[in-house]
């Protein structure tokens, strides 16, 4: 399902003396099938954005399409559980948002609430426990006897339990270690591929942007301000410096390698694994040359 | 040197009555001596926290004991143990208790009972030392979470503390956050000569300490000098952690066949030598 954003606005505590405006006239869109990176300063409403993805948030001037569904300020919309299926958001510190007596019962609790079978929940838990990592021992013990990434997985396994289209995350791997951060970003990169999902992740992280995302979504101060591939985002260091953003650190390491040797390499690199290949293939070609 | 805090054959279970499941600390013993700065590394679930809560008396061990200024950390002491270390934890938002930045600096020292003028005095010197003296009315709530973690770390170092405890503070921060975080507690340092100690994941922070204690289980896996850990190479990336960006990638260009003397720990290094390595002919 598309999701298209269309000269959004939301203010929070609306008609109030606290009204505050997080959101001015954003307009993109999300094909369905592409894993999307939203990036921007703190502050800079990407927060606010996702719950729009869907509609815990209505804008308060705008349209917001999901798929065949439209929410449009001012305007009451239908049948937004549907919605809610289709588009699961794994918030921040999803871990806690768990509360059933046992990891089972906590994954089975979101789609048997959409009218799943318990059969079916069941079974659902059973695949999505050894997806996330988990051994399946963990099933039946209380999720507040788990380790912190453990209760990270299970609750994770609860959002995926709904089979939704889309996948929107926020910060899915603060807190964690360098080991538990890698393994989560590699699942949900395989789950995209395998399901064919719409990945949606809203990170500080440049380099977990360039590694996985097709697209970046730039936001400053409430609005869309750049969008485009990571190639192409993070060649350009000043633009980002405006929006109060650092390009990888790979990518800043290539530049100083580059003014040092006064050549350029043949991409910009995303990853540390891209930059080696590029590096070894430049020094074959000087040696090929002299 | 004085010592300032230590932890002696510390041994501690949340659940001492099965013996099955691993201690969270197991027979760990380090100092950290004043003006020293100490990471401690490790995976979730290594005993890192516990160590935290077994330092500012949250928990007890079952065996060994905690020393705060070479006293036994115990149940009467520990108000006065406490007020020699200041806690910075993870979450900024969870921490904000005043309506204004400079209230909420101000709230541990109305807690202490340090008169008014004295208190006006330190809640401005605190915020000065940690450069957010342009803020002292600002809601804490608006502020971004690198200058939050700076007026969590001004809070605690109004009560001047001995030891200023970094509890993963800057695991949640966007990458300019961090760095403004960091570079207040050098500044700090190089300053006041502030003993810290820092509870971490993030290799980067680590190598900024003199000393970095390695947790593996609920063990002490190793301690030694950013540069001894770092030589440990795979067995980080094997017990959860991960390389120095410049460790990563001279590993990276070594195995795709370009030439350098060795592996680096900083950038810098790794510049130099592939330059040296390759261009300079």
């Amino acid at each position: 399902m598309d999701i298209k954003l269309q000269q959004v606005s939301y203010a929070y505590s609306q008609g109030t003396p606290f009204e505050k405006r997080a959101l001015f006239d954003v307009n993109f869109e999300i094909p369905s099938h592409t894993y999307q990176a939203i990036i921007g300063h703190t502050g800079s409403g990407k927060s606010t954005i996702l719950q729009h993805f869907n509609a815990l948030l209505k804008p308060t001037t705008g349209i917001v399409q999901l798929g065949d569904r439209t929410v449009e300020a001012g305007k009451k919309a239908k049948d937004l559980k549907a919605v809610r299926q289709r588009v699961g958001i794994v918030f921040q510190f999803p871990e806690h948002q768990l509360f059933e007596e046992t990891v089972l019962k906590d994954i089975m609790f979101g789609p048997m609430n959409f009218g799943v079978s318990a059969t079916e929940a069941e079974a659902r838990a059973r695949e999505l426990v050894r997806l996330v990592g988990l051994p399946e021992n963990v099933l039946e013990k209380s999720p507040f006897d788990l380790s912190g990434g453990q209760m990270r997985r299970v609750a994770i396994a609860g959002v995926l339990a709904m089979e939704p289209e889309v996948i929107v995350l926020d910060e899915p791997t603060a807190g964690l270690d360098p080991r538990g951060q890698k393994e989560i970003m590699e699942m949900f990169y395989t789950l995209h591929q395998e399901r064919n999902l719409t990945t949606i992740l809203v990170t500080h992280s440049m380099e977990d942007a360039a590694r996985y995302a097709d697209n970046l979504i730039i936001m400053h101060e409430g609005k869309n301000v750049l969008s485009g591939t990571p190639r192409e985002i993070f060649k350009d260091i000043e633009t980002l410096k405006q929006f109060r953003l650092e390009p990888p650190r790979i990518v800043r390491f290539q530049q100083k390698v580059e003014k040092m040797i006064n050549t350029s390499l043949a991409k910009v690199c995303l990853t540390e694994e891209e930059l080696a290949i590029e590096m070894a293939r430049l020094l074959r070609e000087e040696r090929a040359e002299s | 040197m004085p010592e300032i805090l230590s932890l002696n054959n510390v041994t501690f279970s949340y659940t001492p009555e099965n013996q099955e499941l691993r201690n969270a600390v197991e027979n760990v013993s380090f100092a950290v001596q004043e003006g020293e700065w100490i990471a401690i590394v490790g995976h979730n679930g290594s005993g890192k926290s516990t160590i935290a809560k077994l330092m500012n008396g949250l928990l007890f061990p079952q065996q060994g004991d905690v020393r705060i200024l070479r006293e036994v950390l115990n149940e009467d002491n520990l108000w006065e143990c406490r007020s020699q270390m200041g806690m910075v934890f993870q979450n900024p938002d969870n921490q904000f208790v005043g309506a204004t930045v400079q209230d909420d600096v101000a709230f541990a020292l109305e807690n202490n009972g340090i008169p008014f003028e004295e208190m006006v005095k330190r809640v401005h010197a605190a915020l000065e030392q940690v450069k957010m003296s342009n803020f002292v009315d600002h809601e804490p709530h608006h502020l971004s979470g690198g200058q939050k973690q700076r007026v969590a770390i001004a809070g605690a170092l109004a009560l001047k503390p001995k030891l200023l405890i970094l509890d993963e503070a800057t695991s949640m921060l966007d990458p300019q956050g961090r760095v403004e975080v960091l570079q207040t507690v050098q500044t700090l340092r190089a300053e006041t000569g502030l003993t810290v100690l820092s509870i971490t994941h993030d290799l980067e922070e680590a190598m900024l300490a003199d000393r970095i204690l390695f947790m593996n289980d609920g063990k002490k896996f190793a301690e030694g000098s950013p540069a001894e850990i770092f030589s440990l190479g795979d067995k980080l990336t094997e017990l959860g952690l991960d390389l120095p960006f410049a460790m990563k990638l001279s590993k990276l260009l070594q195995k795709e066949g370009v030439p350098l003397m060795g592996q680096h720990m900083t950038e810098e290094e790794l510049v130099n030598d592939l330059w040296t390595s390759n261009f300079n002919k």
